[in-house]
């Protein structure tokens, strides 16, 4: 035994193991035997037309529902009860009737961070998505834009080391998906794995490091993000790309 | 005739009728609400005592139904197990729990050869509280399960993703969804200050000591003293009534703000 303190560090979640996964509502397949493993560092954009499973595909992976079969492995999963090191940003985020700054804490205190280090965290955390002038007003009446900066302000505030985001900027104007976009770099600059959804491809082109193409419940291709754009290697996935309907 | 006379109307509800319909010093609705006001205005010492033991007992019966009903009817609410929709049908039911009902029951727990006989508390404003807490609880349950379960589908995904128990759900739903309950609040409260059958029984309307405002309304009535049945008639539409505006108004103010 050596003479030092031994500090256990934790085990990194990454990488995310889905082995056959597949999950069907009512005998329909929604995701139909995907395989895939998430790594840690790049940024993964999964892209894909309106109904191929993209929502359900994260969801499965943060752990809000269940595969039908197959297995979802974790690096080092977490433990029931303990703070979860991955977090998840919704296409329409969901708010407390708080302030934006208790909205902040309240994921803190759930994370199980002592409630004197809740508020500077949760400031800091405002002040990085620029909203540190709001931190008093109330989360609920705050303009869409806002309220998703708010959202990610929350996921800054408790470092996880993966985050999924929803569709985040699909119903948001130019300028604020441009905020948004600058405050996910700015996550995934701070070491914070990025794993997006969006069916809008100037923003996976911006955002993207690889791709994953889902179509109809199967990821069909996983790319490159350069590459993907350039020469997609299946047609559905050409055709996607084309702005058409692959039927 | 056969000399025989014409008996006299003995019988309860002849005698009933012919008070009722014989002139009588407040012989109009118009006088007795004279009266009545009269009684208010003059703040008779009689009708505030019933009045604040009335509030007394009824927002004492209000604050436990609360403390278990919004716990309970949001864990309901945020859980799922076997047996949750035999358990939602219940507490729908148990609503409309007869108030006469629940003061049997009360009162057969509390007789003196009831299993809590010992404690003395029959006829006593803490045997009515018991009772109304009984009657005000399901509805404060009932009404908040559905409450938070309609909130409960559009924050489930959120709270769980941020690692939230159930338990610590149904607490933060209960938090958020704050002005709605107050409408609950206000339906357990009405229940409690309006009903007469529960707190009679295990009350038993002694003068001074029990009788509320419902117990007095009844028995005043049924002796002909209509002004002080107006009365507390009159006080008792106006507590719930000036409750309910002023509810009313803190929910919009509420939900301008916090949206």
């Amino acid at each position: 035994m050596s003479g030092s303190p031994t500090v256990p560090v934790p085990r990194k979640l990454l990488p995310l193991q889905l082995q056959d996964v597949v999950f069907s509502v009512a005998g329909r397949r929604i995701i139909d035997g995907v395989t895939l493993v998430l790594e840690s560092g790049a940024r993964t954009v999964i892209v894909g037309p309106n109904g191929a499973g993209k929502s359900v595909l994260l969801r499965l992976c943060h752990g809000l529902l269940q595969p039908t079969s197959g297995t979802i492995r974790w690096n080092a999963p977490e433990k029931p009860g303990s703070p979860r090191r991955q977090a998840m940003v919704f296409q329409r985020p969901v708010l407390l009737r708080r302030s934006a700054l208790s909205n902040v804490a309240y994921a803190l205190r759930v994370a199980g961070v002592p409630r004197e280090q809740r508020e500077p965290r949760a400031r800091e955390a405002l002040r990085s998505v620029g909203l540190d002038a709001l931190a008093g007003h109330p989360a609920r009446v705050l303009s869409g834009g806002e309220q998703q900066r708010l959202a990610l302000a929350r996921v800054w505030a408790l470092r996880p080391e993966l985050l999924f985001l929803d569709e985040p900027t699909a119903s948001l104007d130019p300028g604020a998906t441009q905020e948004i976009e600058r405050v996910i770099g700015a996550l995934h600059a701070a070491g914070t794995k990025i794993v997006m959804v969006t069916h809008n491809l100037g923003q996976a082109r911006r955002l993207g490091d690889e791709v994953v193409f889902l179509h109809q419940g199967q990821a069909l291709e996983r790319a490159p993000a350069d590459r993907f754009f350039l020469r997609p290697e299946s047609a559905e996935a050409a055709q996607f790309l084309k702005g058409q309907l692959p039927w | 005739m056969g000399g025989r006379e014409r008996r006299p109307a003995l019988y309860a509800p002849d005698r009933l009728f012919q008070r009722a319909c014989a002139p009588s010093p407040v012989s109009t609705l118009g006088e007795a609400a004279t009266q009545a006001l009269h009684l208010v205005t003059g703040a008779d010492p009689r009708l505030i005592a019933i009045t604040l033991l009335s509030l007394r007992v009824s927002f004492a019966a209000v604050l436990i139904a609360s403390a278990i009903g919004f716990p309970l009817g949001a864990t309901v609410a945020v859980s799922r197990f076997p047996g949750r929709h035999t358990l939602v049908v219940v507490l729908n039911a148990l609503m409309g729990l007869p108030p006469v009902v629940v003061g049997l029951l009360v009162y057969l727990l509390l007789s003196r050869a009831g299993p809590l006989g010992a404690m003395g508390l029959l006829f006593t404003p803490t045997a009515m509280i018991v009772a109304q807490a009984i009657l005000v609880t399901p509805i404060v349950a009932a009404l908040s399960r559905q409450v938070v379960e309609d909130a409960w589908i559009e924050y489930r995904e959120q709270l769980r993703s941020l690692g939230e128990t159930r338990f610590g759900a149904a607490l933060t739903l209960l938090w958020d969804l704050r002005f709605s309950l107050v409408t609950i609040i206000l339906a357990g409260f009405g229940r409690a200050a309006g009903e007469v059958g529960a707190v009679i029984i295990v009350g038993g309307n002694i003068d001074g000591v029990t009788r509320v405002m419902t117990t007095a309304i009844a028995l005043e009535t049924s002796k002909g003293d209509l002004p002080l049945a107006l009365g507390l008639g009159g006080i008792l539409l106006t507590i719930v009534l000036v409750l309910n505006a002023a509810a009313s108004v803190v929910k919009d103010l509420a939900q301008q703000r916090y949206g």
